[in-house]
């Protein structure tokens, strides 16, 4: 006669009480009621408070508004936009402008930062002591301070357009900007474009072929010159038979201000400026503490496997300082981002700028106008976060494997 | 075989000399080691020296040599009185640096301003060295008592009532906002289609409401009587401490071990008698001054000090909210830190300007200054909170495990074993969310606050000092002062780092 095991005890209450509780149990749930409680009540009060003002102050809720005539210009837009057009059409010149300068900045910022990092990391001290004089001064100032400084004093101190500050002849730096040439489509654009992509693609196939090549058979195709061929050649050809894709026109100085070329208003340069000179400070100190983190000894095996010291910096040192890197660099980037919301200091017509500043100042419809930009900014820091999470994950999932 | 004998080559004339090493040690050996040990390095060498060629002699000679040093307005910093190329033009410094340190604060009560700054100091430095004793007094001091004290040192005014009366007050006005609520529930039920259930949760509220009415009657009715008799101010005073001593008292445990807390609590109602007593609140306290009035500086630093002093407690609740296990507020802790730290400050202020005077009841004015340290309090309470988690992450798991081993309650474990073992891992991230703080204050300049920046800015439109040197010279002087904050903010950082990694050193 065999003795049964008996059954576990029912686990039935013990799970509903942990999940209504967690593990304060019955207490938990009675915290988690009176929590509950009282964000009813802080959010009872403050919709009741934000009806009763909006009505004294005779404001229509809602996000009609959005549809009605803007009226005011904006100095600087990528889309048509004139001053009868709606609040929507403001919303996306505004956002536009925050991911023109975002972009930008963030390019320069990582250019910046990389140097002022291989400077910090050069054996050179004089190098190394300039690096470290120059992130020690811009992370110890405001990013406001910067950018008003740039502004208010070295762009205001710029000369007039006849005595413009000229580089190459092609761009001049004046104090009411800086000109550029523009560049004019040409006919043959389209297929420049259409040839670059190809040559993109056709590189990216050969790559993946290499390497399956490779990882499989164990056989080495040297396949740059091919690549080169793809991603110079093709584009060359298509220039060839149907014209450059672009032709640059030239400004020139006529009378009191310039003729021809392209005006970048003097608070988008102070901004890009600004913002890539402070985030490349904080860049440098993160590309830095990557490469240290990559222990001396890994150099050291790389070179007694007989890799050259390029070998060894781009097979072994360069991914595995890629992994302490990436996560803060994509949170500088967005800090970025977010800085950029400072050109309402200046005027740079950025969505808060011209969003939430002068349209918040002109319909009175504060609620919807702030939440919206708020939401703006917290849907691209979720994101980012998510993707660094896979990110994080999928170097954790490598490191076990 | 050899012969053992016969002459083995011998030399007969010594080795010619080789000559030194080259120098690795001195000065000279220095130079050659770190600056021109090969051709590219010297190359990097000579760039250098270029660079700060053209970035230090250019600002000396603009600091220094070429700077104007005295004169009455703008005129003493024109070249063609000065006579040669012009740089800093100091004069303007002095005359704008009261504006620039207190803005508009009236002249003869700016030593109510000094007076807050040398009691922060004195209460601060103290709590920075680590070779200091009492840090528990200490911390107590500045981040509970001195807030209040500077509040009314710097705005000035008196206190109508105390505990009892405040008490009372708040009392009241939640079972007025929960009468109200049931109130309209009941009307909305006139015309819902949801039937008679908003009808009995109005009512239910209504009860609530009236049941806090009666409970807090005892209280509300000592209010008045207080009110009525002449020393409102000292009556309410030693009724709160006679009812908070006693109440300490029981909780410490009665006649046997209360002693301690009751000593503790009188002997901070005294402190706080003595304060009232010193500062004249029972009598109105000083000349109220308005906080439009303030500037520079002060509204700098009042605004880093309240943000980081208000940021901690946020931020402590937020960091156990999110390790909380109870569903509900772990949600609304991770909910809250990330919304908060997903949008840039400056739309934390517009929120703040813009929408927080319409949440709150239409009567309540809210002070432009108290809107801006409401914003900043949320902003850095939030990434407070993600700094905290830091440590209490870092504090073993077994010291949580022997606490309740020993029978401690939660609320023990946490405020006795585990809060402060995770306070002290994270004191260089307090201190750096502190740096960038402070750095950030600078942002309420735009939402027409004038803090240092602001000042410096608004100083720059004064014709009596427009030349061309001024703006750089105004910027000048803001960054040394940034600077030396934040640089020995950075410093000190350090500093308790290497301290508290003593035992990590080789």
């Amino acid at each position: 006669m065999s003795i049964a095991p008996r059954k576990p005890p029912l686990q039935f209450a013990l799970r509903l009480k942990r999940a209504l509780g967690g593990k304060a149990g019955w207490n938990g749930l009675a915290a988690q009621i009176a929590f509950a409680a009282i964000l009813a009540w802080i959010a009872y009060e403050i919709v009741a408070n934000a009806r009763a003002n909006l009505e004294t102050q005779h404001i229509a809720s809602g996000f009609g508004f959005l549809n009605y005539n803007a009226g005011f210009d904006v100095n600087q837009s990528l889309i048509a936009y004139n001053n009868s057009d709606t609040y929507w059409r403001v919303f996306f010149v505004g956002l536009l402008n925050t991911i023109l300068v975002s972009v930008i900045g963030i390019v320069f910022a990582t250019v910046i930062g990389f140097i002022v990092a291989l400077c910090r990391l050069s054996p050179n001290l004089l190098l190394s002591r300039i690096g470290g004089i120059y992130v020690e001064i811009i992370r110890n100032l405001p990013v406001l301070f910067q950018i008003l400084f740039w502004y208010l004093a070295v762009l205001a101190a710029l000369p007039a357009p006849r005595q413009s500050i000229s580089i190459f002849n092609t761009f001049f730096l004046n104090n009411r900007g800086l000109v550029v040439p523009q560049p004019v489509t040409e006919p043959g654009l389209y297929p420049f474009i259409a040839a670059l992509a190809v040559g993109i693609a056709l590189a990216l196939g050969l790559r993946r072929y290499a390497r399956r090549a490779l990882f499989q058979r164990g056989q080495m195709i040297r396949i740059w010159p091919y690549v080169l061929g793809c991603l110079v050649g093709l584009p060359l050809v298509s220039m060839l038979m149907f014209g450059g894709p672009l032709k640059f026109e030239l400004p020139q100085l006529k009378g009191f201000n310039f003729a021809g070329g392209a005006r970048i208003i003097p608070e988008f340069v102070a901004l890009t400026v600004a913002l890539s000179t402070y985030t490349g400070a904080f860049i440098a100190e993160i590309v830095r503490a990557g490469v240290m983190s990559v222990h001396k000894g890994q150099m050291e095996a790389g070179s007694s496997l007989g890799l050259s010291r390029a070998a060894t910096l781009r097979l072994i040192v360069v991914p595995q300082a890629m992994r302490v890197i990436v996560p803060p660099l994509t949170s500088q980037y967005l800090n970025l981002t977010k800085n950029s919301s400072l050109a309402v200091a200046i005027g740079y017509p950025d969505l808060v700028s011209v969003f939430a500043g002068t349209a918040v100042s002109q319909t009175g419809q504060a609620i919807e106008i702030i939440a919206m930009t708020m939401g703006v900014y917290l849907l691209l820091s979720l994101t980012t976060s998510a993707l660094m999470s896979v990110y994080g994950w999928r170097i954790n999932r490598s490191m076990a494997a | 075989m050899t012969d053992i004998s016969a002459p083995s080559f011998v030399r007969q004339d010594l080795v010619a000399e080789r000559a030194a090493p080259a120098k690795t040690t001195g000065f000279i050996g220095f130079l050659r080691m770190r600056l021109l040990n090969s051709p590219g390095n010297i190359l990097l060498t000579i760039l250098g020296l270029l660079l700060a060629w053209y970035i230090v002699i250019p600002a000396i000679k603009f600091l220094l040599v070429d700077a104007i040093w005295t004169g009455k307005d703008r005129t003493a910093c024109l070249a063609d009185k000065a006579g040669h190329e012009v740089g800093a033009c100091w004069p303007y410094i002095q005359a704008k640096l009261t504006q620039l340190i207190y803005g508009f604060y009236p002249e003869a009560q700016r030593w109510r301003v000094n007076l807050t700054y040398g009691l922060g100091a004195a209460l601060l430095l103290p709590l920075l060295m680590p070779r200091l004793p009492a840090k528990g007094l200490n911390s107590g001091l500045f981040f509970f008592a001195f807030p209040v004290v500077a509040f009314f040192l710097l705005h000035g005014g008196g206190i109508a009532g105390f505990g009892v009366s405040w008490t009372a007050g708040l009392l009241q006005l939640f079972e007025q906002s929960i009468g109200g609520a049931g109130d309209l529930l009941v009307n909305l039920s006139k015309s819902s289609a949801l039937g008679p259930l908003p009808w009995v949760l109005g009512k239910l509220l209504v009860l609530v409401g009236l049941l806090i009415h009666w409970l807090i009657f005892p209280l509300t009715w000592l209010r008045d009587q207080l009110q009525l008799s002449s020393v409102p101010v000292w009556g309410d005073f030693l009724l709160t401490a006679v009812i908070v001593s006693a109440v300490l008292f029981v909780l410490g445990g009665g006649l046997r071990t209360g002693g301690r807390a009751l000593i503790g609590s009188l002997l901070t109602f005294a402190g706080i008698a003595a304060g009232i007593k010193l500062m004249g609140l029972d009598r109105g306290g000083f000349p109220i001054v308005d906080t439009r009035l303030w500037g520079g500086l002060l509204v700098t630093l009042v605004i880093a000090i309240t943000g980081i002093v208000a940021s901690m407690p946020i931020g402590i609740a937020l960091a156990l909210g999110r390790r909380s296990t109870i569903p509900l507020i772990r949600i609304f802790s991770i909910a809250f830190i990330e919304f908060w730290r997903g949008v840039p400050l400056i739309t934390v202020l517009f929120f703040a300007t813009y929408m927080l005077p319409l949440f709150v009841p239409g009567n309540f004015a809210v002070d432009g200054l108290l809107r801006a340290l409401i914003g900043v309090a949320i902003f850095t309470g939030a990434y407070m909170a993600e700094v905290i988690r830091g440590g209490l992450a870092a504090v073993a798991r077994g010291q949580a495990e022997a606490a309740s081993a020993l029978g401690l309650s939660w609320w023990k474990t946490t405020s006795l074993i585990v809060l402060p073992q995770a306070l002290r891992y994270v004191i260089p991230g307090i201190v750096n969310s502190f740096i960038s703080l402070f750095k950030d204050t600078s942002l309420v300049s735009i939402v027409a606050l004038f803090d240092l920046l602001g000042s410096l800015r608004a100083s720059f439109s004064d014709p009596n000092w427009s030349t061309p040197t001024t703006a750089f010279t105004g910027f000048a002087f803001a960054g040394m002062i940034y600077f030396v904050f934040c640089f020995g903010m950075s410093r000190y950082s350090l500093f308790v780092e290497n301290r508290l990694n003593a035992h990590r050193r080789h």
